[in-house]
């Protein structure tokens, strides 16, 4: 396949991994931290981490937007569904994120819920259309990539008049998520989570460009790669982090240029910024309450609002208290240090979020890299 | 199957007409729609005898007894009518392979049909007749069947349950418990083309993929197979859940793992491109006319050689092996060179959002 094949070539990724494996300094340790849940994809489907030497260290980051979804987000979604007779769409995984009373949106769906799963807003818009007389929300997740296409369809929406569209919004945002990390006391003070660099997203970065990051490698010294979702950018970027501890050097390098420009892409970003502004906090699973790290819908949209259409309030859910998913999003702990992990907790049973994505990195490890663990 | 008098009958408007619950009721709505659709289509000796069950000869192979293989499915895909096939044919090939996969010959299929009220009797009569036709390009006649109708709302449009008995001849013994470590894996064409071609045509996400579903009766590529006199210890379909399932089930049954190797699976270019884009692994998607050969490794080319001189084996691979592993993991070398496992399905492939 043209364009795809050609970032999955395995001898090219012997030469590379011969290249890491030449140039890590022997005695020294690396820990890269890839933030993308489509990283943590790549390095577990295509066994990336059987061609890094063992020095090089690949922390999963908390880019998985089904992951960092709090449980109260999802509560609201069932309860318009079960209690106010809406028609909710929302994108595949979300489906099957646990939520409180045993309930996913799967689940409020077989309870009688018309919950559809959709591929695009423009899949959500047209059932809008198809159904004047029913209500129907959008429950729009995800980072940067997914946020433009929900602007657009508000917009859009707030064009042909379509009143009976709204939208729940939980767009989050990768740079808030990213300080968040570098200021916790695990990576700042104590040390335990040791962070000597970042892979820096793909999808996101073609929207918001490589310039946001540059304050990270100013500001905290760690290098950030942004790297495209295929195995052979995954490879590149790690020789290319590498490269960087090994110079001293911290600084924004771009290995998904085919893709990703300094200022990103300028019209969505615009798009955006018309209909979404910041939220003063937002409770992310694995980070808690974060501020400035969300958008909600601005005031000029508020008929598109779901949260101001059906006056719904958020209600904060603990997590499952044997749950390690926290610690495994902020790097802290592995999937395999978690009790729960393949006993109690498993891809058809999540307790956590980080078990329900194939993004996951506990779904990730289950599903692609358990034997490991066994032999 | 009681036949009604022709001349004071009006026909069955197969044009314009659709099932409603008279259809389903025992009058003589019932007996027209049996009569004008189903038997006229499907009609065969046995059938025709319009008795409770349907008479049958005892089966014998070369003169002798041998033993009754009886399999049963239920159809429920949606849409009923995809590139390459619908729910009719799709009825008749995937009972006869759940046969023919055991070793046995496939005789006779019996078809239960529960028909949603409204459902138009056009596609009703296109669906039977693609499923006549599947039968008698098989060899294989459906001897007996039964129509029940529901109301709106409580089906979605046909379901079909197909059940079929072969005969398979005493000495050959075919089943998931019987692989052994070394054994060769082998596969009879590429992967994924049934799921694919469906999902092309699911109403939330029409994409132009140039693809059929590979929906096809497989019993005279085993046919072929069984001749060629290789130490055969199991063969499957690869339906739901698609190669991960049916590896996973074989390498649990018979308490070994399987290797297989990413560079030798067949998978079609739109195939992988659509699973691409859907954020789908082919190797989890429903085939419809393939099946997994497990061998003696001694066997394996004189195999392979026989399924390629056959039209529905053309692509077949050697896809992988058998090896001793206690905790019975399907494992995969990716052609980049890691390793990792094919697990077992966790609910439905859902697309993911990045």
């Amino acid at each position: 396949m043209k364009y795809i094949d050609e970032f999955r070539d395995g001898e090219l990724a012997k030469n590379l991994a011969a290249s890491i494996r030449a140039e890590v300094e022997p005695g020294r340790s690396y820990s890269f931290m890839e933030f993308c849940g489509g990283h943590t994809h790549a390095i577990s489907r295509y066994g990336l981490s059987d061609l890094l030497p063992p020095t090089v260290r690949m922390v999963h980051g908390p880019g998985c937007p089904v992951c960092v979804l709090p449980i109260g987000r999802v509560d609201m979604a069932i309860d318009l569904a079960l209690n106010h007779g809406v028609i909710l769409c929302t994108y595949g995984d979300t489906l099957r994120i646990p939520a409180s009373g045993g309930l996913s949106l799967m689940k409020a769906k077989a309870r009688g819920g018309d919950i559809r799963m959709v591929y695009s807003t423009i899949d959500a818009l047209q059932i809008a259309r198809d159904n004047p007389l029913r209500e129907v929300v959008f429950f729009a997740i995800g980072f940067e990539t997914t946020t433009p296409p929900t602007a657009v369809a508000i917009q859009q929406a707030e064009a042909e008049g379509l009143k009976n569209f709204s939208v729940i919004c939980c767009h989050v945002l990768t740079p808030s998520a990213i300080s968040n990390i570098l200021e916790s006391p695990e990576v700042r003070q104590w040390g335990t989570v040791p962070l000597d660099g970042f892979i820096g997203p793909a999808h996101v970065s073609t929207v918001i460009g490589s310039r946001p990051y540059e304050f990270f490698a100013e500001e905290y010294r760690k290098p950030v790669v942004i790297a495209g979702f295929e195995p052979l950018d995954v490879m590149q970027a790690i020789l290319m982090l590498v490269r960087q501890v090994n110079e001293g050097r911290a600084e924004v390098e771009n290995e998904f240029s085919r893709a990703v420009s300094r200022d990103g892409n300028l019209k969505a970003q615009d798009r955006v910024a018309e209909v979404f502004e910041l939220r003063r906090e937002f409770e992310w699973r694995g980070l808690s309450v974060v501020p400035y790290s969300a958008l909600k819908i601005r005031r000029q949209y508020a008929a598109f609002d779901a949260e101001r259409k059906f006056k719904l309030d958020y209600r904060s859910v603990p997590d499952n208290k044997a749950c390690d998913c926290g610690a495994i999003l902020r790097g802290v702990k592995k999937p395999q240090d978690c009790k729960l992990f393949g006993t109690v907790c498993t891809p058809e049973n999540p307790i956590g979020s980080c078990m329900v994505s194939s993004e996951g990195a506990c779904a990730a490890h289950y599903s692609y890299g358990r034997y490991k663990d066994m032999h | 199957m009681a036949e009604i008098k022709r001349g004071y009958v009006r026909p069955l408007d197969l044009k314009q007409g659709r099932v409603d619950l008279t259809h389903g009721s025992g009058g003589r709505s019932m007996v027209q729609l049996i009569t004008e659709l189903f038997a006229k289509h499907l009609g065969n000796v046995y059938l025709g005898q319009g008795n409770d069950g349907a008479v049958l000869p005892a089966p014998t192979l070369g003169g002798r007894a041998g033993r009754l293989v009886m399999s049963t499915d239920c159809h429920v895909v949606s849409p009923l009518f995809f590139p390459g096939g619908d729910i009719g044919c799709l009825s008749v090939h995937g009972t006869i392979n759940d046969v023919a996969v055991m070793g046995a010959t496939p005789l006779y299929l019996a078809a239960g049909f529960v028909l949603e009220e409204g459902f138009p009797l056009a596609d009703l009569a296109r669906i039977v007749e693609s499923m006549a036709h599947a039968a008698r390009e098989a060899g294989v006649p459906v001897v007996t069947g039964d129509t029940k109708v529901v109301e709106r709302g409580k089906g979605d449009g046909v379901f079909i349950t197909t059940t079929g008995v072969g005969i398979l001849p005493d000495g050959l013994e075919l089943g998931g418990a019987r692989a052994r470590p070394g054994d060769a894996v082998i596969i009879s064409g590429s992967l994924g083309d049934h799921g694919v071609a469906i999902m092309s045509k699911r109403e939330n996400l029409s994409f132009d993929a140039p693809i059929e579903s590979d929906t096809a009766a497989l019993h005279g590529l085993i046919a072929t197979m069984l001749a060629a006199g290789a130490d055969l210890r199991c063969l499957r379909d690869p339906t739901r859940g698609g190669l991960a399932a049916t590896l996973n089930e074989i390498a649990g049954q018979s308490g070994v793992g399987v290797m297989l190797h990413e560079k030798a699976i067949p998978v079609k270019p739109v195939v992988s491109a659509a699973c691409e884009f859907l954020g789908l692994d082919p190797l989890y998607v429903a085939n419809e006319g393939k099946l997994i050969a497990i061998c003696a490794p001694a066997d394996a080319d004189r195999l392979l050689a026989a399924m390629r001189a056959h039209p529905l084996g053309r692509e077949a691979s050697r896809i992988g092996e058998v090896v001793v592993d206690d905790h019975h993991f399907v494992q995969l070398t990716t052609a980049f060179g890691g390793k990792r496992i094919v697990d077992w399905l966790a609910g439905d492939q859902l697309p993911r959002i990045c």
